[in-house]
């Protein structure tokens, strides 16, 4: 039973979460940096308490200052949202050591989880698709030239020791194989001092795929469908939309299917999302799993009619969830646009005052919201500022509503992404479901 | 010659010495705003009179950051 809870976050994860504690008559500590005195999650809040000056690492990555708040008010848990310490498998550790109930998976997950080897190889074994490639380096050319042939072209040629793209190159023959593994070889080694080289499938026109899964302490493990979020800048999602516009029924049970068999697998408990990346042919690859609640969550709660944040609660304090697979079904669609203080053109970020900010209003519209009008977005966080959710009986009528509701937002003093929005929400290519992960670079320039 | 910070941020880099010679269009800092790194260029050649920041330094947009002369 979770009395009183400590909220480690800040902007609308934090005011999503403290809505969900008032309907269930939980308590609510917020903190806050000198940056957000007047942001909407301090206010709404039974107590709040300032933790530190307004960078992150003074304030809310400050593990020890937050977990001595949280028994100095005799908190019985913390639920760390999304980003800043959610995936930091030290302060899920020292929240354990403290007494206080963390709102997510065991320490020792999030650790696996956070290494992309570690993580790669328990997929595997649990029996979950990852992207083909071979798991070390290959010895000689003729050995990568075999290995290529039987996963087929194209590949991409990796140095083990390359970062940010160098000693990397997509190839589509043997012959230019060949040529780019001897020579990216050569300039690993002199960069980096290590040729080693791996091979790695390149897949095309991939799609971002992620499932929800939910499981209790008593193994028992749900999952949510999907979520789609291919529509990215910088690897940043900007729109996401639930179900998929794209996977068959065949598809979305068998990614279903095996998101549970890998939560089981890892003995996961609380919420989390496995993320697949899938290609034209519906073939699907594990890309790494957020052992946290996600931004896009709503989509799923739309969609489901699951309370996301009520299950982490639950589950956390030891409940067995009271959702069976086979009554969860997708009702209608949904689709997420997130709202960033930014230029919609080149996406450099624009901090300064909100005069007027005005979301739209409906039946089926929900706001999470970071700021109101007359209010300051500081340069020290994430650009998002708001986050716009659309429901409707079918995936054509969740666009009309979504273009509707873009419309009608009226924020002025600073710039945003909402013309961005607008242009690929009323894209042909959006329209017909062609959201690949390149759409943006593709579509709107 | 001044050049000046387009938005507000942190100071995150100094790029070039003072006393260097930057060209038009070369970065002179780098600043982070909103989890971003922003770079800063001169709008002019010169040599670079003065550092007006250092870096860690918190910024708003208009303010000065190196003059040039």
């Amino acid at each position: 039973m979770i009395n009183k809870i400590v909220i480690a976050n800040r902007g609308e994860i934090a005011a999503r979460i403290i809505h969900t504690c008032k309907k269930l008559n939980i308590r609510t500590v917020s903190i806050y940096s000198e940056a957000d005195q007047y942001a909407p999650h301090v206010e709404m809040a039974d107590e709040s308490y300032l933790i530190g000056p307004p960078r992150v690492q003074e304030s809310y990555l400050n593990a020890e200052k937050i977990i001595e708040i949280a028994k100095d008010v005799k908190a019985d848990a913390i639920h760390p949202g999304y980003g800043f310490l959610s995936e930091n498998a030290e302060f899920a550790e020292q929240c354990e050591q403290a007494g206080l109930l963390f709102i997510g998976p065991r320490s020792d997950v999030i650790k696996k989880m956070g290494s992309k080897i570690e993580a790669r190889r328990a997929m595997q074994a649990a029996g979950v698709p990852v992207v083909p490639g071979t798991d070390g380096a290959v010895a000689t050319v003729e050995e990568a030239a075999l290995y290529a042939s039987q996963i087929g072209y194209p590949v991409m040629v990796k140095a083990s020791a390359g970062g940010g793209g160098v000693g990397m190159q997509v190839v589509h023959s043997e012959a230019e194989l060949k040529s780019a593994f001897t020579n990216n070889a050569k300039r690993a080694q002199s960069l980096f001092g290590d040729g080693s080289m791996f091979i790695e499938k390149k897949l095309e026109d991939t799609r971002h795929i992620e499932i929800q899964v939910l499981a209790d302490h008593h193994g028992n493990v749900v999952h949510l469908f999907e979520r789609e979020c291919s529509i990215q800048r910088r690897n940043q999602k900007v729109i996401e939309e639930a179900p998929s516009p794209f996977i068959s029924d065949a598809t979305r049970k068998e990614m279903g299917k095996k998101a549970v068999q890998a939560a089981e697998a890892l003995a996961y408990t609380n919420a989390g999302t496995i993320e697949f990346l899938v290609d034209k042919q519906e073939n699907f690859y594990f890309l790494e799993m957020n052992t946290r609640i996600q931004v896009e969550h709503p989509i799923t709660e739309e969609i489901t009619g699951v309370d996301i944040v009520e299950k982490q609660l639950e589950i956390a304090s030891g409940q067995s969830l009271k959702l069976a697979q086979q009554e969860l079904s997708i009702q209608g669609h949904a689709i997420e646009a997130r709202v960033y203080a930014e230029d919609p053109k080149t996406f450099f970020p624009s901090p300064g005052r909100i005069d007027v900010f005005q979301p739209p209003e409906g039946e089926y519209i929900r706001n999470e919201i970071s700021v109101h009008s007359n209010y300051d977005v500081t340069p020290f966080y994430d650009p998002m500022i708001a986050k716009l959710i659309v429901h409707g009986s079918s995936r054509a009528e969740a666009i009309d509503r979504l273009k509707l509701a873009l419309s009608q937002y009226k924020i002025s003093g600073i710039k945003t992404n909402i013309p961005m929005l607008l242009a690929v929400v009323e894209h042909e290519q959006f329209q017909a479901g062609n959201t690949t992960t390149t759409f943006l670079e593709r579509y709107y320039k | 010659m001044e050049v000046k910070a387009t938005m507000a941020g942190s100071v995150w880099k100094i790029t070039v010495d003072k006393g260097e010679k930057v060209e038009e269009g070369q970065d002179v800092v780098i600043l982070e705003s909103m989890k971003m790194e922003i770079p800063i260029a001169a709008e002019q050649s010169g040599t670079i009179k003065e550092f007006k920041v250092q870096e860690g330094d918190f910024v708003n947009e208009g303010d000065v950051i190196a003059v040039l002369e």
